[in-house]
């Protein structure tokens, strides 16, 4: 197995209070990974330290990803080199259409690879390509970025946009809450048809349910800042009837 | 997330002011200062008539006892009038220049003006002002065909002088503010426009106005006519050379509506803003107004604001004729230390009038931006309406953003409705875009321009296309 990602040591604080104590995870090439744990264990903490966000501060610790520093990365040279953040909250942009932003997006990644950046035309029919994998209605392009969407259809949207930017790396966090069964369904189906050898994920998530349909290779629980138990995917049904307090209280 | 807004406005402050050059030609001056010599000077180095020398004396003596406004949402450092050079020109034939100097010719390129027609933009026909002299106003001879005269103010004052003396002062009155009373009285150049009876202009008609010479104000004077059911698109776009002083700019701009006729007039103010201390940048304290004078007849008015140290305009609509209608779209962006007090009047006289304003201001950086805005009707304007929408965006948290809408009615049966939002950048917003390879730049120029889309939609298209890359461009390395 190559390694894609591989976080050692790794301590984060947000607003001088420590959250993540210590983490070490390697993700191989192809691999996923679920990241399980109860509230406040420092799960949405990690797939901010892991995109670069300001506020939190790596105190201790490094993360090679692709052999590289990801640390001394901005986000956006995070996202170019090939990691994703499905957001558990994905924000509205008034103004300014799926289309215009994703186009921005895509040839931002494209001159990143020393490419010239795609006509009207080559967009436009990619995107519509990608936005039938998660059946969006044809307004979608036009309509402005997560503007009065549903709760099922903003996370939809986010994996509308993965497929657009076919991610070395997935972060999904929550990408399962608020989400009915079928609304579930449409993105699982949307995620595994992204799924092939050299693409990772780390799929951050409170339930098993969604693990019934994107099967990981290895499970973790997350629990005061640490990775206290990991398993195989076996793990995740075991906690959803026996909850968390026998693997912290070990 | 406070050290990333600090960083954003560190950041803002950072952007080039790319049209920041001067050109190297022999420039013909005029003593600094003004008094009534200065003018009679100017007047007869224009080999004027002398009823306009004596409109000119006239608007000065009003101005001598006015006293410079102080209302507007402005820290405007004082002005000494006697420091600044009223009358600057490049060297060359004593008249109009046949050939254009290759250094002007030059400078226009390199502003994206071609001052040459078969390489001007298809269908704009331009009028191009270097300080105080129109240098060249292209395809005369195509709308001189139609009847249409599109040329410099002074050759109008030549060529037609009936036209010139009937409507200047029509709209705006030579004592009618502190600025325009000195505009009144030491105007140099600026383009003059009829359209006949009729006759719907075939291009877009575009001004360009350049301020090169150090010390010099500019004060150009535009007129347009637009005769019963004729219609033009006009366009004006200005740039300056980047200094250390301020360089003052107090222009006047008249149209004329009549009886079924419709108007568009487009601004991209891009004056030099000033540096990211708040040095030097050009006043813009500008009198625009038209009035819809006969019935049916249309005024739209769209501004891109970005430029100028500080900006004092409000480009407004009398609307005498019945069933008469006029819009005012605008976007006015400030960052650094600029301070924009900016915004409209609509002044409801006829029947069934129609007004609409949609104002978007931006603010970055330590700059202050204000819309004021005046909506009036009286007792004659009988079903009159007026929309307004007053939108405020915010980058940073040391800007300012402030609304002054007023509405004055006499009439009972006129309906007004007000809208206004403020609404911020928000760190969420960018760090999204910045999650998918957009980098912070852009991110803030997508957002800026979806902002203000309604109204640069507004502009015809190339313009839009460049008022577009202005907005991001203004705000370029805005956050961090």
């Amino acid at each position: 197995m190559k390694k894609l990602l591989e976080i050692r040591n790794l301590h984060a604080a947000i607003d001088g209070k420590e959250i993540l104590k210590g983490i070490d995870l390697t993700i191989g090439e192809g691999e996923i990974h679920a990241i399980m744990g109860p509230n406040g264990a420092g799960k949405s903490t990690l797939s901010a330290v892991l995109t670069g966000r300001d506020r939190y501060e790596v105190t201790e610790g490094e993360i090679i990803f692709k052999g590289k520093d990801l640390l001394a990365m901005s986000p956006e040279e995070r996202s170019r080199e090939g990691i994703f953040l499905s957001f558990q909250y994905p924000v509205e942009i008034p103004g300014v259409s799926n289309a215009n932003f994703m186009k921005a997006a895509v040839n931002a990644h494209r001159k990143a690879k020393g490419m010239e950046p795609l006509t009207g035309g080559e967009f436009l029919k990619l995107m519509k390509e990608k936005m039938q994998l998660v059946q969006m209605k044809s307004d979608f392009a036009k309509r402005d970025v997560n503007v009065g969407f549903s709760g099922g259809e903003k996370k939809r949207n986010e994996v509308f946009q993965m497929a657009m930017l076919e991610p070395t790396l997935a972060i999904l966090d929550e990408t399962d809450s608020g989400l009915d069964v079928d609304a579930m369904k449409i993105v699982a189906a949307g995620v595994n048809s992204l799924r092939h050898e050299d693409t990772s994920a780390i799929v951050i998530t409170h339930y098993e349910r969604l693990l019934d349909m994107i099967v990981p290779d290895r499970v973790h629980v997350l629990a005061g800042g640490r990775i206290v138990h990991e398993a195989g995917r076996e793990l995740a049904k075991e906690i959803e009837q026996r909850g968390y307090d026998w693997i912290i209280n070990r | 997330m406070k050290e990333n807004e600090d960083d954003i406005i560190k950041n803002i402050t950072e952007n080039e002011y790319e049209h920041g050059f001067t050109t190297d030609v022999e420039q013909e001056f005029i003593p600094k200062g003004l008094n009534e010599d200065i003018i009679r000077l100017i007047s007869a180095k224009k080999q004027e008539p002398q009823w306009l020398l004596e409109f000119r004396l006239d608007a000065y003596r009003r101005w001598c006892n006015m006293k410079m406004p102080s209302w507007a949402h402005l820290d405007i450092p004082p002005i000494d009038y006697q420091d600044i050079v009223y009358y600057a020109a490049p060297k060359s034939d004593k008249d109009r220049p046949k050939e254009i100097d290759p250094a002007l010719a030059e400078t226009f390129e390199k502003l994206g003006i071609p001052l040459h027609e078969r390489e001007v933009l298809a269908g704009v026909a331009v009028d191009a002002v270097f300080d105080s002299v129109s240098v060249t106003t292209t395809y005369r001879q195509v709308l001189s065909e139609k009847g249409i005269i599109f040329c410099s103010f002074s050759e109008a004052v030549r060529e037609h002088p009936d036209l010139v003396r009937k409507y200047l002062a029509s709209v705006v009155p030579a004592g009618d503010n502190y600025f325009a009373a000195l505009n009144s009285a030491v105007f140099s150049d600026g383009s003059f426009v009829y359209i006949p009876k009729g006759v719907r202009c075939p291009m877009e008609l575009s001004s360009y106005f350049r301020i090169n010479a150090r010390g010099t104000g500019q004060f150009e004077r535009t007129l347009i006519v637009a005769d019963e059911g004729s219609y033009v698109s006009y366009l004006e776009g200005c740039t300056a050379p980047m200094r250390d002083e301020n360089q003052l700019h107090a222009a006047v701009v008249e149209i004329v509506v009549l009886e079924d006729a419709e108007v568009k007039y487009s601004t991209v103010q891009n004056w030099y803003p000033g540096d990211k201390q708040g040095r030097g940048g050009i006043y813009n304290f500008v009198t625009k107004r038209g009035i819809c004078k006969g019935d049916r007849s249309r005024l739209f008015w769209t501004q891109v604001e970005t430029g100028s140290a500080i900006t004092w305009k409000y480009p407004s609509t009398i609307l005498k004729g019945d069933d008469s209608v006029s819009e005012f779209y605008s976007v006015a962006l400030t960052n650094n230390f600029q301070q924009a007090d900016t915004g409209t009047k609509m002044i409801h006289i006829g029947r069934n009038t129609r007004s609409r304003i949609v104002s978007k201001g931006i603010s970055a950086g330590r700059s202050q931006n204000s819309y004021r805005g005046l909506v009036r009707f009286t007792k004659t304007a009988e079903n009159a309406r007026n929309f307004s929408q007053c939108d405020s965006l915010l980058i940073g948290d040391r800007c300012g953003a402030h609304t002054f809408p007023v509405i004055q009615s006499s009439c009972p049966n006129a309906i007004v409705e007000h809208e206004a939002t403020t609404s911020k950048i928000s760190e969420d917003q960018l760090f999204y875009a910045r999650q998918r390879g957009i980098s912070e730049e852009d991110a803030v120029g997508l957002i800026v321009n979806g902002y203000a889309k309604e109204v640069l939609a507004k502009l015809p298209m190339e313009f839009a296309m460049e008022a577009q890359k202005l907005l991001s461009v203004s705000l370029e390395g805005s956050v961090g």
